[in-house]
């Protein structure tokens, strides 16, 4: 993992000074709140329903044991003994008070964690591939070209008061485990015919009320032009993205109202210019932050069978762990998704037992996907039972990893300001009605992601299955939609017909899934049924 | 012309008004003109050797292109006086310094201790910009 040096630990210590300093103005009353709302934006620090919310940033996902600790800490010291970890691999807790934020963000500062960036018109913070390191699929570690990104992009004097907010993701695989084309910037390291490490960039997707998937705009960016080919993104943005109305200034308007071809040329233009600067940090700086990602002392000698006569640990095995690069591991998932549970809520208890696993069982490292799940990505296959025993005593071992009750939901209307409908009540209702685990499996892998507003922070576009919760008349009414998918086969999912009230929507969910396993063909996921036999033989399920 | 009321530089700060960039033609003899958000700083730069002072304009301190006009100005190589005028908040300075900014003509006057902390808020930087400071990285490997 990676480690902070003097430099890195004096940025964020300044950063818990100086927003020290503009609390107490604002609680003086020096600030207006329109003047210190950007500023307390840049520090993750958002105005709620009931209260403020922090969310706290854990670049690309990665966590060490005692970091998770800190977060368990903070969430019994300063808010009500939970947090809810979020679909861009942060946490957030919802109930805090400003007066105690600056104390918080020294508190993270102890364990080389900040709040800096996650939220605010600025770039945010860095996600990846959760199972960076231990895949085996992986081509290289995605994370030390996040790191670099990281440091590039934080305090960046130019991109602090972009059009809107800027997310890019980083990954190194086929296989796409972090919606990589639904970000502002989608970047998959790639070889060259040369055999060379680089960058393929994605520009222009996300989701909200314009959903887009990103177009690729440069098949490889050598590792020594990392930084200048993102600085002539982020300025042909700066520069030229609308501002003129909130709903259209994420990039990708921009790269869509340019065209895919001038935004490109446009940012080579600029790229050729950046050359001539020498704004790029040498490759060596690479080497130094990929030296920290180093495998870790793997026992090369580690056993590879595995005995499953427990057939409850079966299922679990079957559904929560991922093949790993070392032969006698394998990474787990734990499953933030009970039945009736809030999809990616924790208790501090529950965060020091996956801390303390961590140590144990994983070389001390933990991850968090943007599916709202813990990983323990190095376990030893002969310590997985050890493990999930520890984990079922906690309530931590639902073996629902991808399936329909593992889902992703937002917020919704119990916390965000901006919500039209309840999200969490919804999840739990419908993770109650496929409560039975045999059920689940046999509908496979299915996505299914609820947003309770069109900004879409629950994924919905991207849903196998997605709901969207609109204000309907004074009422809550749930939209479906089919087909969409934040994999490698990235596509965006289409609405069915009229809405559903919460009841409907859970029956409506039933009614689709059961045409499913009436339809599918031998090993057909859902969301292969779909796109084999298309939107109308559900429309007539639903609606006919 | 009121003088700016922070001025990092040697000289003194230019007394001629400036004048609107959509005025700016060819043909003109101006040593100081104003920018908007929307102008491209680009077309100034056939100008840059007969400009004394260029002002970016910032009606609202959220529109942040005035960063980036800021940069490509010092990135062409232009010396002169470069103004930040308008919606220019203590929270900013730091930021707009780097970005090349040495003098700031904020619509309301910002307390003069809060500005000179804010100015001195980094001791170093991740970035390498137009203020030639030595970023983090270089400082890793020098």
């Amino acid at each position: 993992m990676y480690q902070y040096d003097q430099y890195d630990q004096a940025m964020v210590d300044a950063r818990v000074a100086e927003f020290r300093d503009q609390c107490e103005r604002r609680l003086k009353g020096e600030l207006s709140e329109d003047q210190f709302k950007p500023l307390r934006l840049m520090n993750g620090l958002y105005l709620q329903l009931h209260a403020y919310m922090l969310r706290v940033a854990i670049p690309y996902g990665t966590l060490s044991a005692k970091q998770m600790r800190m977060l368990g800490h903070i969430g019994r010291k300063y808010d009500r003994d939970y947090g809810h970890f979020t679909t861009r691999q942060n946490i957030q807790y919802n109930w805090i008070k400003l007066e105690d934020a600056p104390d918080i963000l020294a508190d993270l500062a102890t364990v080389e964690m900040h709040a800096i960036q996650t939220s605010g018109n600025c770039i945010r913070n860095i996600s990846s591939d959760q199972f960076a390191g231990a895949a085996a699929d992986e081509i290289a570690d995605p994370r030390p070209w996040a790191e670099l990104l990281r440091q590039w992009s934080s305090f960046h004097p130019e991109f602090s008061y972009l059009p809107r907010k800027f997310k890019i993701a980083v990954i190194a695989s086929e296989e796409d485990r972090a919606a990589m084309r639904l970000h502002d910037i989608g970047i998959q390291l790639v070889h060259n015919d040369a055999g060379e490490l680089g960058a393929k960039f994605y520009v222009g997707g996300g989701m909200g009320r314009t959903p887009m998937i990103a177009p690729e705009i440069r098949d490889f960016v050598p590792a020594d032009e990392l930084i200048h080919y993102a600085e002539a993104c982020l300025r042909v943005y700066n520069r030229y993205g609308r501002r003129d109305n909130k709903y259209k200034a994420r990039i990708k308007i921009l790269v869509h109202e340019l065209g895919k071809d001038e935004y490109t040329r446009q940012v080579e233009e600029e790229f050729a210019h950046m050359k001539t600067l020498g704004l790029n940090p040498p490759v060596a700086e690479l080497e130094r932050i990929s030296t920290y990602f180093a495998d870790p002392d793997f026992d090369q000698n580690a056993p590879d069978d595995l005995d499953m006569s427990d057939p409850d640990f079966r299922i679990w095995v079957e559904q929560n762990t991922h093949a790993h690069k070392q032969s006698g591991y394998a990474i787990a998932t734990i499953s933030l998704k009970p039945t009736g549970g809030i999809p990616g809520d924790a208790s501090s208890d529950q965060i020091d037992l996956m801390a303390d696993l961590a140590e144990q069982y994983s070389f001390d490292e933990l991850r968090v996907t943007h599916s709202q799940n813990i990983v323990l990505p190095h376990v030893k296959k002969a310590d997985l039972y050890a493990l999930w025993q520890k984990l079922d005593a906690a309530g931590l071992a639902p073996a629902n990893l991808d399936l329909v009750s593992d889902m992703i939901a937002c917020p919704g209307l119990d916390y965000c300001s901006l919500a039209n409908a309840r999200s969490i009540p919804l999840a739990q209702k419908i993770s109650e009605r496929f409560a039975d685990v045999k059920r689940q499996q046999d509908l496979g892998e299915l996505k299914l992601k609820i947003s309770g507003c069109i900004n879409a922070c629950g994924h919905h576009h991207a849903g196998h299955i997605g709901i969207l919760g609109v204000d309907k008349k004074g009422f809550e009414n749930y939209q479906l939609s089919l087909g969409g998918s934040g994999a490698e086969d990235t596509s965006l999912a289409k609405i069915t017909g009229p809405g559903f009230d919460e009841d409907g929507i859970v029956d409506a969910v039933e009614t689709v899934t059961n045409l499913y396993l009436k339809t599918r063909e031998d090993g057909e996921r859902f969301i292969d049924t779909y796109r084999r036999i298309g939107m109308a033989p559900f429309k007539e399920a639903l609606y006919g | 012309m009121a003088n700016p009321q922070f001025y990092l530089r040697e000289d003194t700060p230019c007394s001629d008004a400036p004048i609107a960039f959509a005025d700016f033609g060819d043909a003109s003899n101006a040593i100081a003109v104003r920018i908007e958000p929307g102008d491209d700083a680009r077309s100034l730069l056939p100008h840059l050797g007969q400009l004394a002072m260029i002002d970016i304009s910032f009606p609202a301190f959220g529109d942040g292109r005035g960063y980036s006009s800021a940069r490509i100005l010092r990135e062409a190589g232009y010396e002169g006086e470069l103004r930040a005028s308008g919606d220019v908040l203590i929270d900013q300075l730091s930021n707009m310094r780097r970005c090349g900014f040495d003098s700031f003509a904020p619509s309301t006057p910002l307390d003069e201790n809060a500005a000179k902390t804010a100015f001195a808020t980094w001791d170093d930087v991740y970035q390498k910009t137009v203020d030639a400071r030595t970023p983090i990285w270089a400082k890793r490997h020098g």
